[in-house]
């Protein structure tokens, strides 16, 4: 479905898409907050946008100085090429240990991977711990926000969810009796989970160590208690050396929530003894972006989802409008690297309002993305018949000045049945602007002419 | 100085007002205005819709119908940011000579006061690609000191009084061929919009771009007709309150 379509669907209930509007922007307003707090701001932004763009310049050096000191550190590395392998990889580790049940700490990457189905047909189970994630997870949806999975559900709409799976008396709306539903129903998976997955936030070349955040505690609780712990990671999520952790970690949680930091920032060295430690390494069309210098910038993002939070399209239109796993202005630089046909719609569910640019803490150029993304999928072909034929006859009017200027007779002439008739998108809901007597260069011409006759 | 004065489409044949009121604050203001009769349009519809092959001639027509010019001006901030990109991408100098209205008033002929009287309530839409684009203004997203250059010189008009805004430079939905291809969510954006303008008080909702004002209208017509829309030029130039006062809209 195109984003239009979906986007419409949405629409179709304003009370909850005005609600899904504010919930987030008052998220965006939080973050305001915070950043205004930190008086060096708009450096620490800077300072990260260079950091990346350092990294990204030598990213295969980095990776390389990454996994041999990881291995050095008694951690296994792993590479993957894309989803398949990386599945492939993930399940033979748990199935040499045997392992049935595995608790995962929210991973968008394995979203991309579809990680979930692959080990359930291989009979794992798998547990999504972060609680937004689990939520989705049991009504069997993805996240529709890579930071808050299930921010378009109301607590309500939890509290029923919770009632059929979790055996929560029905109508039970209370936060905090809903929180502790979930943590005693996580417990019992973490206390009985044969391996842990979790994320990856940052990993540091120069230590082999990785960075994961979180607010819940999840990722530490699955892998301090497992006797396995997998790390699944996109190879952009390096950053030299640990110096640079304090700029990132800084504008996360700000960037992501308006904290001044995830409540766990936990750092992975090595393996405690007896456990078993893996990192998944994964490209999955990484270092195709990587070689296109109009997008490559795309891979410097740190997944806060600020970009989410301000986006006026996102939050009048919900994550599942977008055709891509990763939504929003971000997700939509992203998809059509992955596939073009497939996302052709998201880089236009935008009005390239630059509000995405302007609030990301490692000044990915946005909003020029999507327009760069608009021109190649055009020239892909992936635009209906119909509108390529509109901006044709566009283009050949205004190039053209009789041509030009009866088109706009034309035009105010029908203005008033436009907008009794209110059948196009346009007048449905707008009226144009009532026609005037003469144009401006109507105008213009008497001026002129005034002026040449003046004595 | 000669100013080319850059008319774009949909002004020259729907808001003739805004290129008048342009054409007398400049005149008046001591400078030679000229208005080349080509290109109509700066090619950004085309462009936007991922179509910017189709709008290259549009460049061309003005990097050489406005080429003598030191100066060249137009009312519309989104317009005047395609051309200065397109104008950069090209390596033409015409780039840095390119001005939106209230970036020249401001920045060029450093206007600090104004002969113009607007007694009534104001709220500013500031359109992105003005405020972001250009930098007319401080985005709300940076951590810069704020300013506002439609602002300052909103300022300078005697009696006007501009409103406070809960939301005070979202988006308004237009986005070009967005606001047809994705009206959905445009609308909603657009509804939102003057609501905040409304909920303050405003009586008129002003821009430096008429486009976001084109939809924000379309809306107000139907949904609040007592709230009309007002190019920025309109009220610098004080041609707005004759215009209210002719047509007999809604003046005490
Ligand atoms: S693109 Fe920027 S704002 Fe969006 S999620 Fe990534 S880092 Fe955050």
């Amino acid at each position: 479905m195109n984003h239009a379509t979906a986007a419409h669907e949405f629409q179709r209930d304003p009370a909850r898409a005005a609600w899904h509007d504010q919930t987030l922007w008052m998220v965006r307003t939080k973050r305001d907050r915070m950043a205004a707090r930190v008086p060096e701001w708009e450096q620490l932004r800077e300072a990260a946008s260079q950091i990346k763009e350092h990294t990204l310049s030598k990213l295969a050096d980095y990776l390389e100085q990454f996994a041999d000191n990881a291995e050095a550190n008694g951690i296994h590395v792993h590479w993957a090429a894309d989803g398949d392998e990386h599945n492939r990889i993930v399940h033979s580790i748990l199935e040499k240990r045997g392992a049935r049940k595995l608790v995962k700490s929210k991973s968008m990457l394995t979203e991309e991977c579809h990680l979930n189905p692959y080990l359930e047909k291989h009979g794992i189970e798998v547990i999504d711990t972060d609680l937004g994630e689990r939520i989705v997870q049991l009504q069997k949806m993805p996240p529709s926000h890579i930071v808050m999975p299930a921010i378009h559900l109301k607590r309500a709409k939890v509290g029923e969810v919770f009632h059929e799976h979790l055996g929560t008396p029905a109508g039970l709306d209370d936060p905090q009796q809903l929180t502790e539903a979930a943590r005693q129903h996580l417990r019992q998976h973490f206390l009985t989970a044969d391996a842990a997955l979790t994320g990856v936030n940052f990993a540091i070349a120069e230590t082999g160590g990785f960075v994961v955040c979180t607010n819940e505690g999840n990722a530490d609780m699955g892998a301090h208690l497992a006797p396995v712990h997998i790390a699944c990671m996109g190879l952009e999520k390096i950053i030299p050396q640990q110096v640079h952790l304090g700029v990132f970690l800084r504008l996360l949680a700000r960037s992501a929530t308006g904290q001044p930091s995830t409540v766990f920032s936990s750092h992975f060295i090595k393996p405690r003894p007896g456990q078993e430690m893996h990192i998944v390494i994964v490209d999955t069309g990484r270092s195709r972006q990587l070689a296109r210098p109009d997008y490559r910038k795309s891979l410097a993002c740190i997944r806060c989802a600020a970009c989410f939070n301000t986006c006026p399209v996102y939050r009048r239109s919900g994550g599942y409008s977008y055709s891509y796993f990763i939504a929003g202005p971000i997700g939509s630089i992203l998809a059509p690297n992955v596939d073009k046909a497939a996302h052709s719609s998201m880089p236009f569910a935008s009005t390239l309002c630059g509000s995405c640019t302007a609030v990301c803490p490692v000044k990915i150029d946005i909003h020029t993305q999507l327009l760069k993304w608009r021109q190649d999928i055009t020239g892909s072909g992936y635009t209906p018949w119909w509108k390529k034929a509109a901006m044709q006859v566009t283009a050949f009017i205004v190039s053209c000045p009789p041509l030009f200027r009866l088109g706009g007779w034309l035009m105010r002439k029908t203005t008033p049945l436009l907008n009794l008739l209110r059948l196009d998108p346009w007048t449905k809901h707008r009226d144009l602007t009532t026609p005037p007597k003469q144009t401006f260069r109507q105008w213009h011409n008497k001026q002129s002419n005034k002026i040449k006759t003046a004595p | 100085m000669t100013i080319g004065l850059f008319i774009p489409c949909y002004i020259y044949q729907l808001y003739p007002q805004v290129g008048q009121a342009t054409y007398t604050l400049l005149t008046r203001l001591g400078y030679q205005v000229e208005v080349p009769e080509k290109p109509a349009c700066c090619g950004q519809p085309m462009s936007n819709s991922g179509f910017a092959k189709l709008g290259t001639g549009c460049i061309t027509d003005f990097a050489r119908e406005y080429a003598s010019f030191d100066h060249i001006v137009s009312p519309s901030g989104s317009c005047v940011l395609h051309l200065k990109e397109s104008l950069e991408a090209q390596h033409s100098p015409l780039a840095h000579r390119v001005y939106e209205l209230c970036e020249f008033l401001h920045d060029i002929a450093k206007v600090d006061s104004l002969p113009s009287r607007f007694p009534h309530r104001v709220g500013l839409h500031q359109s992105c690609h003005g405020l972001r684009g250009l930098g007319l203004g401080s985005p709300s997203e940076c951590m810069v000191p704020a300013f506002s250059k439609p602002a300052h010189l909103l300022q300078m008009v005697a009696g006007l009084e501009l409103v406070p805004l809960d939301r005070c430079d979202e988006c308004c939905g237009f986005g070009g061929t967005f606001s047809v291809f994705e009206s959905d969510v445009s609308v909603s954006m657009g509804r939102d919009r003057i609501h905040d303008h409304i909920t303050h008080g405003a009586e008129f909702i002003t821009s430096a771009d008429m486009s976001c004002l084109m939809h924000l209208g379309g809306l107000l017509s139907r949904e609040a007709p007592q709230v009309k829309v007002l190019h920025i030029a309109e009220i610098l130039a004080g041609t707005a309150e004759k215009e209210l006062a002719v047509d007999g809209n809604g003046l005490p």
